[in-house]
């Protein structure tokens, strides 16, 4: 059986090695469903997932949705971009206007780091957290450290490299705390700007150019650049950081030849990527989309599952 | 009026000794203080310190009582309710009320309000700027005269330098401090802790230590080169304690203090309790080698005093988002009990606990009191060494956004003593 350490998941921090090479076996069986030609399993049915997105997302949602859709779970989905803030309502109201309506887990996606977290503490519901600011996506944590597992065989002994605005990403902080369970030699690189102040928290180490980055990496994973965040102070331009940060198939010479490369999505083609290297044979980027769905699958039945055996 | 305190160890800050002894009070003054317990019938009416402390009262000079304009998070009579249940005697509020407190009358507004409850002190600090906009000197003179006891920008520091500069100027002929809340805004950003180990570890944006530091070194240097009194409000960093130190050594005129939170919690604190908006204060919580540092500075006098900065945020403020979350927290009631820590942690004596609570706050801001001798005035926080719970239940303050909620207190109130009230 298959634990969070709690009812909701809102932290990739309390996973252990066990849970997470556990976890990837029912992944594993979840990504058998999706890729029968009769997708539905009615593992949860009658159950309510609610996506609450306080900030726009498609993919994330989407794939939510169809995780849920999939083991036959009914799937509601509230947007809010900040609206309700100006209208007065709180977060922790709109949180107890969907319980009301008595679903039985809440995909939660803000722009405030800890707001999963926030929540979770203040309802029964199992809550699972979709991206909370710059602080953790740990779904996607986790189908990043499945794909690498699925193309690699093994996490243990990668060099795996994390590009770009990590102390921005959620997705790095997520990644970071999956892949440390590992025997895994985890490198930062991106400007100055867009580094932890203080990594030492985290067993990594910080390249000191993007040769170093690369060469010996296993794993090259590359984060998005947030065009419409970025100051001007955090990266001069897009070309700049295109030239500097991105890779192309140029620099993928550079590579050991079974380098894989990762992207959580949406990929600013010429900016992180070229788009040759999005297309080219050692991208995973969707392979990566499709595991969401099965990793997500797997967050359900998890949080959800025993519930529905019982009844 | 004549009262008697018995049974009571008195704290003398000037012979840094505890003995035990009788203080006589009359009209509001102390006529004397005899070294025994006089326990005689005589015609002074007995106040029991039950065997416990008569300290000169505390002095909190950075609250916040959000009156007028924020009566929903406090008003001055529930700050000063507030300021009695903790044995503070006196109180000194910041300016950032709505409107502003730059104008005589909103001062007199709030001395008058202060004065009619009968309940501690309060001495309003007025806003450096018209507004605190950091544009325009407000009225210095006529402020002191109405009542106030000094100047702050607070939480929206003074900018341009030249402003600064000429406002410590200008403020030299009405013998009041400028406090400087140094913040350089640009560098703290929109930062919510403190930039470091938790702020990786929680994916919240930081508040560099820099920012703190940058300020106060213009601040210092500018207190340096105009003669004029310096005062700089709730220093929370190592590298703070060392400008400030270093400033002393050169003979500038200025003073600093501590807010008692900052010598109590660290960062690791606020990452225990995950995201908990009770946690969230400006300057924010730091590491514990700060706190090293600030134990330091309290001990070789650099910092002269201690503080609340006393926050109230009510829960729809503070019931949201972290990094929505407004920054602040009371602490009126929990400053006696924490302050004392220091006492058992072997970094201050009483009596020097009391320099730094009662004594230092009157002198930097040129009032009498801080000391139990003949003649001084009658404030004086009476208390025991109780142990007890910290309890929701009894915060005197409308907005009930501590940390502290739970954490067992050693040091309760037993009488705060503000002139002929004892209350």
């Amino acid at each position: 059986m298959v634990s969070f350490h709690g009812k909701d998941l809102v932290s990739l921090a309390p996973l252990k090695r066990d849970d997470i090479e556990g976890f990837f076996l029912l992944v594993d069986e979840m990504k058998n469903i999706i890729l029968r030609p009769v997708k539905k399993v009615p593992t949860l049915r009658g159950k309510l997932v609610a996506n609450l997105f306080f900030e726009p997302s498609t993919r994330t949602r989407s794939s939510f949705e169809l995780a849920g859709k999939y083991l036959g779970a009914d799937v509601i989905n509230f947007s809010s971009s900040g609206s309700s803030v100006t209208k007065g309502e709180t977060l922790l109201d709109t949180v107890y206007n969907i319980g009301a309506m008595k679903p039985d887990l809440l995909v939660i996606r803000h722009s405030s780091s800890g707001a999963a977290k926030y929540v979770s503490l203040r309802t029964d519901i199992p809550v699972v957290n979709a991206g909370d600011g710059i602080n953790e996506h740990p779904s996607q944590g986790l189908l990043n450290a499945y794909t690498i597992r699925e193309f690699k065989k093994q996490l243990d002994g990668l060099k795996i490299t994390i590009m770009g605005d990590v102390a921005h990403s959620r997705v790095a902080r997520s990644d970071i705390l999956a892949l440390s369970n590992f025997n895994t030699e985890i490198t930062l690189y991106g400007p100055k700007t867009v580094m932890f102040y203080d990594h030492s928290p985290y067993n990594v180490k910080i390249a000191q150019s993007l040769e170093e980055a690369i060469k010996d990496a296993d794993v090259l994973m590359m984060l998005r650049i947030q065009r419409e965040r970025q100051s001007a102070l955090l990266i001069p331009s897009i070309r700049e950081y295109a030239k500097f940060y991105g890779l192309s198939e140029t620099k993928l010479k550079m590579t050991k030849p079974d380098v894989i490369i990762m992207h959580p999505g949406p990929v600013n083609h010429g900016v992180e990527l070229s788009t040759n290297v999005v297309y080219g044979d050692r991208s995973v980027i969707y392979n990566q989309v499709t595991n969401g769905v099965a990793t997500r699958m797997a967050i359900l039945y998890t949080l959800l599952g025993g519930n529905a055996n019982e009844n | 009026m004549k009262t008697k305190i018995i049974n009571g160890n008195i704290i003398d800050v000037e012979s840094n000794s505890v003995y035990k002894g009788t203080v006589f009070l009359k009209d509001g003054i102390i006529e004397k203080v005899e070294k025994e317990n006089n326990t005689q019938k005589d015609d002074y009416e007995i106040l029991d310190a039950q065997g416990g402390y008569v300290a000169p009262g505390i002095f909190d000079m950075h609250v916040h009582f959000r009156d007028p304009g924020f009566e929903y998070k406090e008003d001055i009579k529930t700050g000063l309710r507030a300021a009695v249940a903790g044995g503070v005697t006196r109180t000194a509020c910041m300016p950032n009320t709505k409107p502003v407190n730059d104008d005589p009358a909103i001062t007199s507004y709030m001395v008058e309000k202060a004065k009619n409850l009968k309940l501690s002190e309060l001495y309003p600090i007025a806003s450096i700027t018209m507004g605190q906009k950091g544009e325009t000197l407000t009225e210095m003179g006529l402020l002191k005269e109405a009542g106030a006891v000094a100047f702050s920008d607070d939480g929206l520091p003074v900018k341009n330098s030249d402003v600064m500069k000429r406002a410590l100027e200008y403020v030299s002929r009405f013998n009041a401090p400028i406090i400087s809340h140094s913040e350089e805004k640009s560098v703290s950003g929109n930062g919510v802790i403190n930039e470091g180990k938790v702020s990786t570890l929680m994916g919240l944006l930081g508040i560099p230590a820099a920012a703190e530091e940058i300020m106060i070194a213009r601040d210092l240097l500018l207190a340096g080169y105009t003669g004029s009194h310096m005062h700089i409000a709730h220093i929370s960093t190592k590298g703070s304690v060392e400008l400030v130190r270093w400033a002393k050594q050169r003979g500038f005129n200025v003073t600093a203090e501590v807010a008692i939170h900052h010598l109590t919690l660290t960062e690791e604190d606020l990452y225990k309790a995950g995201y908990d908006t009770d946690y969230k204060m400006n300057p924010p919580l730091r590491t514990s080698e700060d706190v090293e540092a600030l134990y330091q500075g309290l001990k070789d006098g650099t910092i002269d005093t201690i503080v609340t900065d006393h926050a109230p945020h009510a829960r729809v403020d503070k019931d949201i988002e972290f990094d929505k979350a407004p920054f602040g927290i009371i602490g009126l009631q929990t400053l006696l009990p924490l302050s004392l820590t220091l006492f058992r942690k072997g970094i201050l004596t009483l009596p020097e606990i009391f320099v730094k609570l009662s004594l230092n706050p009157s002198k930097i801001l040129s009032l009498k009191g801080g000391v139990i001798k003949a003649g001084e005035p009658a404030y004086l926080t009476v208390f025991s060494l109780e142990k007890y719970l910290f309890t929701k239940e009894m915060i005197e303050s409308k907005s009930k956004n501590s940390p502290f909620i739970g954490r067992e207190m050693e040091g309760k109130k037993l009488y705060t003593i503000v002139k002929d009230r004892i209350l």
